[in-house]
């Protein structure tokens, strides 16, 4: 070393160890860094300190050496450590205020690379002889357990060679640890013990002690807790620990059992769910000698609990014992401890299903379904002990609320046994009972027996084998009566669901026997004209053919059903157009619901996309016809605007999911009909050759509007099919939207337009084509004397809703205007309402069902964008106006995400205050109904505001609109969740206030204040809140 | 009621809660009056926690719809409730419950009678006596200790709602 190097480094070690300057070790370590020095030079520099007879002193220089090993530990050479080591070794005997230093730099020293064979083995010895880790500073017992951490990822293989020492040592060290910190990592370290094979030789019992004494943990961080370590990740990390080998077994089953007794909630749950984890590494002779105590225990916590928690742990642990008991392979001496365990469980259960009073019958088949469905053997075992008594007894039973009961209970036995391939079901010794139990009780006339039994019918049909193919067509027969005679809402709900789970396993005995029969209903000549059909009479056939339909859409799941129903739909369709059949209006529209829900079940099969590919042309031509037709003559119902909107999303649901060759097809044609008049695809051909739908001419508003069924074609396309002749159709559109004064027409034609100009690729073609569009739509907005203002907005707000939902950069030119249009005296309401429709998701186009290109964040970006603008226009407009942005406000607000809302609020707190006062009943709706949700989690600007919110509140429980009251009310509500001393002093005027809408003419209202009043009567009151 | 207290009757039996009403077209519209009904009456009592078991009193059957009787009109309710045990020493304290529960959720003008349901409790009318008394009510609810055990019955919990 040169002179210069020398007395440079003396110098930093004066300064750090007797100048006390902390920052000179990093000055030390760059320069070591750098060269100038070496580590071994380091240490004989610090030498006459190192043997200083003060341990201030000495602390100071190991200090300084470890702070430089921590940060150049990368660059020491093998021969340096080992030096270092032995050194470090020796310190640890030294005074204790040395100690923290020392274990500061073996820590760093552990890290190293290089370090020698031995010395892992050799720093654990020492450390465990010399130090007693308890005795240390939280950070110093985290370093120790960080150098074991470290050490058994670097040098496993020597530390197994300690054997159970480094077991033994381990619990000695971490023996009392308190902190949650250091506990997390103790747990690290046990884990790795047990699962990694470590030899715990004799210390298997002092290892599980000095880590199950937490169990089971109780932790509650204290508030504001910068570590953010929860009970659960504690709880999640001890379990591992003790559930990581059979060898705790013995000592942690009779822990589980003593702690199950526990009082305390999160005690038993804990205790259940690490016996679940335990049970799924354990063997059967692991568990066996527990057996009789646990389920003592379980049974107890799913027959005396009173939270569905526990109970469903309880079930899960019980489930995963009979599993793991399942598994086990049996020696020839060993008794079959499955069948112990059964024992156990149908002795104690089995005798419940039979009581004369069916007490405990629930808790006793939760038990005996959670084994049974654990495994094939246990299901066989209990499904024959317990099977026939409960078929006995169903059909020796006459109350009908006793044999629902028993139905239930049998179907829990049939629902979840899930049985591999090869095993034949284990029902099918009962199958013929069981299915004659179904159809007795599908012919009695009570309601919930009918329910209950449909429910175990469709369980039965899940499984192979159940249901004989006479079963199947027997089971048909009585759903088709049902449909046809049951007029309970419910027990029809249970019918379709029924019929569409069995329709899609047995679809033939649907095509020969139901479908039909409900064809024959639906067609059925209305009962004798004259008297006899009375109104009543006439509702009920009504009925009858609703439920038909209905059903008739719930078993087309499979294509074979689907030929053969989708006909007879579009049939009623036909008749109700040319006026054979007497469909009311109601009907023709719930056929169309229909037609939608098979095209929704559809999407699974290319086949089935197939069949219904043809039903497009054929809803295009009805209402093709309906419209030439006019209103000349009979009026078709297919006129009709809620009709032709219930056609729309038929078409498109059939649409989106078309396969691109078909869809590429189906778009080529709509858009010739709707251009070029051809309609040589459409089915019965009769229509004249010189049609122009776009066409903007008097009175002709029945061919105009069906650019709603364009709409729901070329708008619902995958965005991968190109939608032909793209510039002259949104020519036309443009066209019949800013000209036509028919209300369904031209909105259909400005969201048609939105929806493809959201799907057109970006560039200068759409850039023009938008500048075009925005031009004309200010020309019309401009003139005051317009008579099309009200359809140039229209269109402006479809597109500002196309370009906005997927960035474009155009779009705030046309937001800008929607803003601007905020104080019109004649649109301004229609601008304020606007926001809500670009703020939401609009069912018929523009969504992501439509393939249309929505950025998930539009509308934070928005609302970032624009809030300012607002609030501005707020300001500014003339008291009159202000109403208009408060509405276009809530409507904003309304729709952000409940995180954007809270951090919003403040800001725009005022503003939102201002709009309960405001006279409008929807803004007062929106408003309550986005204060709400904040007020569960207040933050502290609205607590300084609570006068002004609990005045306009409270004023606002005697509005005249019902939706006010009822939003008005939920705020009061969730306002007796602040602080308490925050609201005291207006619970009397609350009570007070809460006493008018208690006697409201709407229930709904009287329940939301009976709820509100209660609440705050518990504030402050003793046992209250 | 506290933790460690034996309880009188440990294993009662329990009832299927009834599901929320069902809401009509008439509920929601605005100028059709809902007269309150037996039903609406019913829903106010039936969450009230058991003082001794965490269950309800609609789990325990001690109330049932068919035991409430409201006129609209003449402004009377009139509530039976039916003790799991016929020594139940908790009777006059479910009684209470139910009368505060429908003091502070009902109207004013309402005359509010609770009874025990005719032949299931031994000191039946010494019961019905002390919950048909104004004020022994009054001076019941002015005991805090009293409050606190009532209070806690009516606290909604996550389950009812």
């Amino acid at each position: 070393m040169m002179a210069a190097d020398s007395a440079l480094l003396l110098g930093l070690v004066e300064e750090f160890v007797l100048g006390q300057q902390d920052r000179k070790a990093v000055d030390t370590a760059t320069e070591l860094k750098a060269g100038q020095f070496t580590i071994l030079q380091l240490v004989e520099a610090l030498g006459l300190h190192l043997t200083s007879s003060q341990p201030q002193t000495r602390g100071r220089g190991v200090q300084l050496l470890s702070n430089v090993l921590q940060e150049c530990y990368g660059d020491l050479t093998e021969r340096e450590v080992k030096v270092l080591i032995v050194f470090y070794e020796n310190r640890l005997k030294d005074h204790y205020v040395i100690t923290p230093h020392v274990i500061q730099g073996l820590k760093a020293l552990t890290k190293c690379s290089v370090l020698p064979p031995g010395s892992a083995v050799s720093i654990l010895k020492s450390l465990f002889q010399d130090i007693h880790v308890q005795s240390l500073m939280l950070a110093e017992r985290s370093c120790v357990y960080n150098i074991l951490i470290q050490l058994m990822e670097s040098r496993e293989s020597e530390l197994k060679g300690l054997g159970a020492d480094f077991v033994f040592g381990f619990v000695q060290s971490v023996d009392g640890e308190r902190d949650p910190r250091n506990l997390l990592l103790a747990f690290h370290i046990a884990r790795k013990i047990v699962h990694e094979g470590y030899d715990l030789g004799k210390f298997t019992e002092e290892l599980f002690e000095v880590t199950s004494c937490y169990f089971p943990i109780d932790f509650s961080p204290p508030a504001n807790d910068p570590h953010g370590i929860t009970q659960e990740e504690l709880v999640l990390a001890l379990r591992v620990v003790l559930t990581g080998t059979p060898r705790f077994a013995e000592f942690l089953l009779p822990l589980i059992i003593e702690k199950l007794d526990s009082d305390v909630q999160s005690a038993k749950l804990d205790s259940l769910q690490t016996l679940t984890a335990c049970a799924s590494v354990y063997e059967h002779k692991d568990l066996a000698q527990f057996l009789p105590g646990l389920w003592a225990s379980l049974r107890r916590e799913v027959f005396q609990t009173a939270s569905e928690r526990v109970e469903s742990a309880g079930l899960a642990a019980v489930g995963t014992l009979t599993a793991c008991l399942s598994r086990s392979v049996l020696n020839s001496d060993s008794e079959d401890s499955l069948n112990v365990f059964l024992e156990l469980v149908l002795k104690d259960c089995q005798h419940h299903l039979c009581e004369p009073d069916l007490k405990l019958v629930w808790p006793s088949a939760k038990l005996l379904q959670a084994t049974s469905t654990a495994s094939y053997r246990a299901s066989h075992r209990v499904a024959a002990a317990v099977l026939p008594s409960l078929i006995e007894q169903y059909n020796s039973r006459t109350q009908c609320a006793q044999r629902r009961t028993l139905l239930e209970v049998l179907q829990g036995f049939v629902h979840p046994v899930t049985s591999s391939e090869e095993d034949e079901s284990v029902l099918l010794d009962f199958r013929q009972s069981l299915c004659s139990i179904v159809f007795s009780a599908l012919s009695e006339s009570n309601a919930d027996l009918q329910i209950t039994s449909m429910r175990l019918l469709t369980a039965l049909g899940q499984q192979t084998g159940l249901l004989l193919e006479s079963d199947v067509e027997l089971a048909v027969d009585h759903l088709t009566r049902l449909i046809l005679e049951e007029g309970d809402p419910k027990v029809s709900l249970a019918v379709v669901e029924c019929a569409g789970a069995l329709a899609r396993l047995h679809p033939a005995a649907f095509i020969s026997k139901m479908v039909p029969r409900l064809k024959e209903e639906i067609f059925s000549e209305p009962m004798a004209q004259g008297d006899s059909a009375t109104p009543s009479r006439e509702h009920s056939q009504q009925a009858v053919r609703q439920r038909c339909v209905a059903a008739l859409a719930a078993v087309s799941s499979r294509p074979s059903l689907v030929q053969e129903s989708t006909p007879v739909l579009l049939q009623v369709l036909t008749s109700a157009h040319t006026g054979t059949g007497a469909f009311s209006l109601e009907e023709v529209i719930s056929v169309c619901h229909s037609l939608q829900k098979i095209a929704e079940q559809a999407q699974d099969t290319e086949e089935t996309g197939g069949v219904f590919h043809d039903v497009i042309p054929r809803l295009l031509g009805l209402a093709l016809q309906a419209a030439l037709q006019g209103s000349s003559g009979h009026c078709s119902p297919i006129l009709e605007e809620t009709v032709l909107s219930a056609m729309v999303p038929i078409i498109s649901t059939t649409c989106a999911r078309l396969q691109s060759r078909l869809a590429g097809q189906t778009a080529s044609l709509a858009v010739s009909l709707f251009l070029d008049g051809d309609v040589s695809f459409l089915p019965e051909n009769a229509f004249p050759t010189q049609i122009q739908l776009l066409k903007v001419r008097f009175q002709c508003w029945s061919q105009s509007q069906m650019v709603c069924l364009l709409m729901g074609c070329v708008c619902w396309l995958p965005r991968t099919v190109e939608v032909p002749q793209m510039d002259r159709l949104l020519l036309e559109l443009e066209e019949l939207s800013c000209t036509c004064d028919h209300p369904l027409s031209y909105t259909s034609a400005a969201k048609c337009y939105a929806g493809l100009v959201n799907k057109s690729p970006a560039g200068e073609v759409l850039d023009s084509l938008i500048d075009r569009t925005l031009k004309r739509i200010s020309t019309e907005l401009d003139s005051a004397s317009s008579p099309v203002r009200t359809q140039a907005f229209t269109l402006l707000l479809w597109v500002s809703k196309a370009l906005l939902l997927r960035y474009h950069p155009l779009s705030t030119a046309l937001t800008d205007k929607l803003f601007s249009l905020l104080s019109d005296p004649e649109l301004g309401w229609l601008a304020a309402d606007g926001f809500s429709l670009l703020m939401s998701d609009s069912p018929d186009v523009l969504n992501r069902g439509s393939h249309a290109d929505v950025r998930i964040m539009y509308r934070q970006r928005f609302f970032t964008e624009n809030s300012a603008k607002l609030v501005e226009g707020f300001n500014a407009a003339v008291q009159e106006k202000k109403s208009g942005y408060l509405k276009a406000l809530s409507h904003i607000v309304n729709n952000l995400p409940r995180q954007v809302q809270l951090t919003e609020l403040p800001a725009l707190l005022p503003l939102l205050l201002e709009a309960l006062s405001c006279p409008d009943q929807g803004v007062q709706v929106s408003t309550l109904s986005c204060l709400q949700p904040v007020l569960l989690d207040p933050p502290s600007a609205l607590i300084t505001q609570l006068e002004v919110l609990v005045g306009r509140t409270l004023a606002l429980t005697t509005s005249p609109t019902m939706k006010v009251r009822i939003a008005s009310l939920r705020c009061i509500h969730a306002l007796s969740r602040f602080p308490e001393h925050e609201i005291m002093p207006f619970r009397a005027r609350v009570l007070r206030a809460l006493a008018a809408p208690l006697d409201d003419h709407k229930r709904v209202v009287r329940s939301e204040a009976a709820v509100a009043r209660n609440e705050w009567f518990l504030l402050g009151s003793p046992g209250g809140r | 009621m506290s933790g460690g207290a034996r309880l009188e009757n440990a294993n009662p039996l329990i009832f299927q809660r009834t599901g929320e009403r069902l809401q009509t077209a008439n509920d929601e519209d605005e100028d059709v009056a809902d007269p309150i009904d037996d039903r609406e009456i019913f829903d106010l009592i039936r969450s009230i926690n058991d003082p001794e078991h965490p269950l309800s009193l609609e789990e325990l059957n001690v109330v049932e719809q068919v035991r409430v009787r409201v006129d609209d009109q003449e402004n009377t309710v009139g509530v039976e409730f039916t003790p799991t045990i016929p020594h139940c020493s908790m009777a006059t304290l479910i009684g209470l419950s139910i009368k505060v529960k429908l003091l502070r959720s009902l109207p004013e003008r309402f005359k509010i009678d609770v009874h025990i349901t005719p032949g299931t409790h031994a000191s039946e009318d010494a019961v019905n006596k002390q919950l048909a008394d104004k004020e022994r009510v009054a001076a019941a609810l002015e005991n805090s200790q009293l409050l606190e055990v009532v209070n806690q019955c009516l606290i909604s919990n996550a389950r009812t709602g």
